[in-house]
């Protein structure tokens, strides 16, 4: 590693991971909620992958497939949850969901 | 070299994850963050993880990414049904720089506390390789991998379960 050490993308990784922690907390469109998670756990990976690379241990490239498919299950039952409420109440407003109430 | 690739993708990574969070459309919203997941798959290389960038891409920008934009064309928005963000953005900008300062002073703290000496260790042979992973996968780390299995089980009977019509 030449020139870039590993606090280059630890940093990196943090400023991914409070991007998709604003766009969770700002946005009210839930599609845009799921993907800013996405961005968070890929800002997750990067780390692990990172420090991996740091100690030569591959352990991280491991727990990085399993967030991939945590993420991957995550997203299939989010995505029909917003096809349900969608259906439901015809808005994508996370607001309107607030009275837990079939 | 390799300082230019880094900050490169990186600031195509930012870019991408900005453009995810400020877009109105979830299309564009979805092509900017397969743009962000490209980055990040090409630093995996620049790390060293060649079959954790494969995976990536395969995964990440192939499959869920095709998922979302499936979503998106399925729920057939009606015009109007997005127009609802978002009040005091400049209020949350500024909550959003606080929060990056804080973050990113302690991934340095922690990594300089974990690290003293700082650099790199040596790689083993075969580092990030798909022999190299495999055999971790199915050695050290089966129990987990085959708890994984499960846990898709369970997402695909609880995505049947939701998306069921409900009669009613």
């Amino acid at each position: 590693m030449s020139g870039i050490t590993p606090e280059h993308y630890f940093v990196l990784s943090a400023i991914l991971f409070v991007i998709g922690a604003f766009g969770v907390i700002a946005r009210k469109n839930l599609i845009i909620v799921l993907m800013s998670l996405e961005l968070m756990l890929n800002a997750a990976n990067l780390a692990f992958i990172a420090f991996s690379r740091v100690h030569g241990n591959m352990t991280g490239h491991v727990f990085m497939i399993m967030s991939i498919t945590v993420a991957a299950a995550e997203v299939a039952v989010g995505l029909a949850l917003v096809v349900a409420v969608y259906s439901h109440k015809d808005s994508l407003n996370v607001d309107i969901l607030k009275m837990l109430k079939g | 070299m390799e300082t230019v690739l880094f900050y490169l993708f990186a600031a195509l990574a930012v870019a991408g994850a900005l453009l995810v969070i400020v877009h109105k459309n979830p299309v564009s919203s979805a092509v900017s963050l397969v743009l962000t997941l490209f980055a990040t798959a090409v630093l995996f290389v620049l790390l060293s993880a060649h079959f954790a960038a494969a995976i990536q891409i395969l995964v990440y920008a192939g499959a869920i990414m095709v998922l979302f934009l499936f979503t998106v064309m399925f729920l057939n928005l009606k015009p109007g049904a997005l127009d609802f963000d978002s009040k005091n953005m400049a209020f949350k900008g500024s909550l959003l720089l606080a929060g990056l300062f804080f973050v990113g002073y302690f991934a340095i703290l922690a990594y300089s506390m974990a690290f003293p000496g700082g650099g790199t260790a040596t790689l083993p042979e075969g580092f990030g390789t798909v022999e190299g992973v495999g055999m971790m996968l199915f050695t050290d780390y089966l129990l987990p991998f085959e708890l994984t299995s499960v846990l898709i089980l369970a997402a695909i009977i609880g995505v049947v379960a939701i998306a069921k019509r409900r009669e009613s």
